[in-house]
């Protein structure tokens, strides 16, 4: 049985893969990459529910925390009941989460400034070499290069150091480390394709 | 029909099978990569001392296009799930998308099996932690001290996110080493986590956990074609410069 299924995954695969290169199989990948959508919406299904296991067997066993996973589950029960009745596009459901999810999130990001900066000072002390100096140095030069300065723009900064650090420098190392992760996705997928490497079956 | 595309594909999946034939007889050489060596011992030694490790798989779906990150991430969670599920603790998978959290689920039951242990299988050990990047990163913050985890290893797609992950980390007392598809995620990642891996390197971390041909072979793979395309640049930039085309 296992065997079929395998077969199955191969070819569908395979098919996928080769829509991308041969024109005439694009229909038939784009009715397989449907079902791969549909399958996956009714996996957020199980996701949820592992998401209720997770946290009702907190509760269950008073672990530490447990109260926040109560409010969770309250929480996820009283938006799953208001979006059955009122429907997702109902403006108090679109209320409910721009008054809960988006402040909630926006703060988190506001957070992420201050730790990114204490990220900062603390790399010194945990990596203290030439690389870690020349990341601290290019992070400033760009800010400084970047910010309002109180006595107006630094012509040479503005106009030619930071579009250089932009457009050559961190442009020419960001594709060279998208071109390597793009290599590994393709061995990657292939190990898989080819059902050489199947981390999440066996046994 | 795109023939560089299929050329390209062919010549991959080729590599591979005889790749993975030769290194079936002989055992693989590693380079050293030293996060994934730092990762290699903390996870023996917090097996050894009873605490947990977690892998994070990130929050993008298998099916777009920087999905295929996460496959190193349950690559690795195969290896660590097979190694360490008999112990005291055993490995935590948090995943922000539902279907990588089943896979995740899926992966950790294999490893269980493959060690004749399936009924220690614990399925809360692979977990949906969010739907959206900050509230998976929200939901894993807390569970590095809840959880008695001593080492945790970020390895899908992440963005700045993971930088929330670094901190909380270091707050805990967790060795967190870092490793995503994203560069300004590993930019990020470089700055405020004990170790990050760049670039390909993500991909290399199946292969030092296991004893496996096709993970060292799919190494020697990424390395052959990345010497095909820096030929292929420099070769591009000579006739450019000649005037050739």
């Amino acid at each position: 049985m296992r065997s079929v299924a395998l077969m199955f995954a191969v070819v569908a695969g395979l098919l996928i893969l080769a829509g991308y290169f041969i024109p005439p199989l694009r229909g038939i990948q784009s009715i397989l990459l449907n079902w791969a959508i549909i399958i996956a919406g009714a996996a957020t299904i199980v996701g949820v529910l592992n998401l209720i296991l997770v946290h009702g067997s907190r509760i269950h066993n008073r672990e530490k925390g447990g109260a926040y996973s109560a409010i969770v589950l309250v929480f996820l029960f009283a938006a799953f009941v208001f979006g059955l009745i009122l429907g997702p596009d109902h403006p108090q459901m679109r209320r409910l989460i721009n008054a809960v999810i988006v402040p909630a999130e926006s703060s988190l990001m506001a957070l992420l400034a201050v730790s990114l900066i204490y990220g900062c000072i603390r790399l010194l002390r945990r990596r203290a070499n030439l690389m870690s100096t020349v990341f601290l140095a290019t992070a400033v030069l760009m800010l400084v290069a970047s910010a309002t300065l109180p006595f107006g723009e630094v012509g040479v900064l503005n106009g030619f150091v930071r579009p250089w650090f932009q457009h050559v420098l961190a442009l020419g190392g960001a594709r060279g480390l998208l071109i390597g992760v793009a290599l590994g996705t393709l061995v990657t997928g292939l190990r898989v394709l080819v059902g050489a490497d199947r981390p999440f079956e066996g046994g | 029909m795109d023939l560089l595309g299929v050329g390209i594909a062919v010549l991959s999946a080729l590599l591979l099978v005889v790749l993975g034939r030769i290194r079936r007889a002989s055992a693989a050489r590693l380079r050293l990569i030293p996060g994934l060596t730092r990762l290699y011992r903390a996870f023996g030694l917090s097996v050894e001392d009873g605490t947990r490790l977690l892998v994070a798989l990130g929050g993008q779906s298998l099916l777009t296009r920087n999905g295929s990150s996460a496959l190193a991430g349950l690559g690795l969670l195969r290896e660590v799930s097979q190694k360490a599920s008999v112990s005291d603790r055993p490995p935590l998978a948090v995943a922000g998308e539902s279907a990588l959290a089943l896979l995740a689920q899926d992966t950790l039951h294999a490893g269980y099996r493959a060690i004749g242990a399936a009924e220690f299988y614990q399925p809360v050990t692979g977990r949906l932690a969010g739907l959206t990047p900050f509230s998976a990163a929200a939901a894993t913050m807390p569970m590095l001290d809840d959880e008695q985890v001593s080492v945790a290893a970020l390895i899908g797609h992440f963005g700045v996110e993971a930088a929330l992950l670094a901190d909380a980390a270091e707050r805990s007392n967790v060795l967190l080493i870092g490793a995503t598809g994203d560069p300004a995620a590993q930019s990020v990642l470089y700055a405020t986590a004990a170790e990050s891996l760049i670039g390909e390197e993500l991909f290399a971390a199946p292969a030092y956990f296991a004893n496996r041909p096709m993970p060292a072979a799919s190494l020697a793979v990424q390395d052959i074609l990345r010497w095909v395309i820096i030929v292929g640049l420099l070769l591009g930039a000579v006739l450019k410069v000649s005037g050739s085309i």
